[in-house]
């Protein structure tokens, strides 16, 4: 008995590791039955916990040091070698800090803020497709799960904005809730033109749909047609925009609000928080690799041999890294700007998008020579067309010239 | 009874008596968001993925918002409300009893629970009910479609500010503001 369950579990072991299918085939049979359901979501839930919770902790590192070097200093270097060891010193201070909760507040929403938001956040890793063979939960409408999910997380900020009795707070959370509904939309919109091609809700299903090469080496990636792009493009901005990340840090934009609706909390509700806002970011990097980055397929043929969830976690550090790099170069946004951008300019391109990705899965039919160039063509200047045309319909029809001081030179 | 079925509907119960007497509005909400996630759940226990996440993402996603800022907009949330004691509860309660028992009577009474008949695919995939929804019932979401479509424009045209022509204020009058020399 021990030892069928000590070799299922190094069988398991070796079967995640070495990306073979059915890695809790060995082991389950071994177990008495009333334990196999617990044993199975145990052993689903445990590694995304530990692999995100660790991956949260490099991350906040690699934005402190990618910062520090953006900005011209050289960020955390003092905890270990170069300062690697600063997640595990940043992690104790937020534990040992002292738990405030203002005399005001109401204790019981209070407290339940930070659970209502991690418990969602987390929710949402059950449905991504890590790997060729390692998808949690592979549900019909996994997507529709996925933004059901992330649309639950904006009553616990709303939560912890209303309970904290503080101005500031209400303030942050009725702006993080606007730009969150707000940019839902673009979001939907720019996925759903990939289940119209793929023709399912399901991630796993979408990630097979990308299988294979045209010409050979070209990866049939959803990015790399004219309508994935543009919606790659959408699907990233609206997705920073949904994990309060810069330059829509707008809810806890600290100059004006401190904190937003972080205003009240410390200690380790400050940390669920935290980890709930980059544990989201993950999430959405994770489903937009999904979504238009071919999920866990590798870039090029020949490179099948590595493992499939390798090629996952690298594009999503390189999402990461993106997101990282565009805190460090873009300004924050106004709040009318940030509303103007979602309602104006992003929806309007995504529906048009949507029409896009009709008409070149309508002309896939095509086959004279230079079909191929004809579609992007037409492709290009229907987006490009709307671009333009919403761009310069929004941009303020102000008069530049020369300005006068009167009191200066 | 399944215990699965016993913990939500408990839940669900508790949570609608509790937005119903709690007496600050902003708990009651919250715990209407809880009623739906418990009818939420329940259709999830019943199988019907699709409806269920369409629940928690329109009716917790969406309508709880709503609902929440509606009443920060009227700023009732910090006022506790007064007990409300109504002198003819034994009436109100008469009444509740009598269309409960007309209901239950109804249900019960249909060819659907009487005769057990469950549909042939009792887990209809999101494929079906998306083919369904685009053929058979095509006319009824067109016309959902169009009557959303007239309450948002509604919506605009009542949000929108009215553009009235301004009169240009002369310089020395009472609300010019004051010239610089």
């Amino acid at each position: 008995m021990i030892a069928d369950v000590l070799n299922g579990i190094l069988l398991m072991l070796w079967r995640v590791v070495s990306d073979q299918p059915a890695p809790l085939a060995a082991l389950l049979p071994a177990l008495p039955e009333a334990l196999r359901p617990v044993v199975s979501a145990v052993l689903c839930v445990s590694p995304i916990i530990g692999v995100f919770a660790t991956l949260f902790a490099l991350t906040t590192l690699m934005e402190r040091k990618g910062l520090g070097r953006i900005q011209n200093r050289l960020g955390p270097n003092r905890v270990g070698p170069f300062g690697i060891l600063q997640p595990a010193a940043d992690g104790l201070k937020m534990l040992t800090k002292e738990d405030i909760i203002p005399r005001s507040a109401d204790k019981l929403v209070h407290f339940l803020a930070p659970v209502a938001l991690a418990v969602p956040t987390l929710l949402a890793y059950a449905v991504l497709p890590y790997g060729r063979n390692l998808v949690p939960l592979d549900l019909d409408a996994g997507l529709l799960f996925f933004f059901a999910v992330g649309a639950s997380t904006e009553l616990a900020i709303f939560m912890a904005g209303w309970s904290s009795h503080n101005k500031y707070s209400l303030l942050g959370a009725m702006r993080a809730i606007a730009q969150m509904i707000s940019y839902e939309i673009p979001l939907i919109l720019s996925a759903v033109t990939v289940v119209m091609i793929a023709g399912s809700l399901s991630p796993a299903h979408i990630v097979a749909r990308q299988d294979g090469f045209i010409w050979g080496w070209v990866p049939h990636w959803y990015v790399l047609t004219p309508w994935g792009f543009v919606g790659f493009l959408i699907f990233t901005t609206a997705s920073l925009a949904e994990s309060n990340r810069s330059p829509f840090d707008l809810p806890e934009a600290e100059s004006e609000l401190i904190a937003g609706h972080l205003t009240e909390y410390s200690g380790f509700k400050y940390a669920l928080f935290f980890l709930a806002e980059y544990l989201g970011m993950f999430a959405i990097s994770g489903l937009g690799v999904t979504l238009f980055l071919g999920g866990w397929q590798a870039p090029l043929p020949g490179l099948d041999w590595v493992p499939s969830y390798l090629w996952f976690f690298s594009k999503l550090i390189l999402m990461v890294f993106i997101f990282i790099w565009i805190r460090g170069t873009v300004p924050r946004l106004r709040v009318d700007q940030l509303l103007n951008l979602a309602w104006k300019f992003l929806l309007p391109l995504a529906l048009i998008n949507l029409f896009t990705a009709a008409i070149w899965h309508f002309t896939a039919v095509w086959q004279f020579p230079g079909a191929l160039l004809l579609r992007w063509l037409l492709s290009a200047v229907m987006i490009g067309g709307a671009y333009v045309v919403l761009g310069r319909a929004l941009s303020p029809r102000k008069k530049v010239s020369l300005r006068t001081y009167r009191y200066a030179t | 009874m399944q215990i699965p079925f016993a913990i939500i509907a408990a839940l669900t119960i508790v949570a609608g008596i509790a937005a119903m007497s709690l007496r600050k509005l902003v708990h009651c909400a919250l715990c209407l968001a809880l009623v739906f996630a418990g009818l939420a759940a329940m259709y999830l226990q019943l199988g019907a993925q699709f409806v269920g996440f369409a629940q928690i993402l329109v009716y917790i996603g969406a309508v709880a918002i709503l609902v929440v800022f509606a009443i920060l907009l009227t700023n009732s949330s910090s006022s506790l409300l007064p007990t409300v004691r109504s002198r003819s509860w034994v009436f109100g309660l008469v009444v509740a009893v009598l269309v409960f028992a007309t209901l239950v009577k109804v249900i019960l009474a249909s060819s659907t629970v009487a005769g057990r008949s469950l549909p042939e695919n009792p887990l209809p995939t999101v494929k079906d009910l998306g083919t369904q929804m685009m053929t058979y019932y095509i006319l009824p979401l067109e016309v959902m479609g169009l009557l959303l479509t007239a309450a948002t424009i509604g919506a605009v045209i009542i949000a929108m500010q009215e553009k009235k022509p301004v009169e240009p204020l002369k310089p020395g009058s009472a609300g010019a503001p004051p010239t610089h020399p």
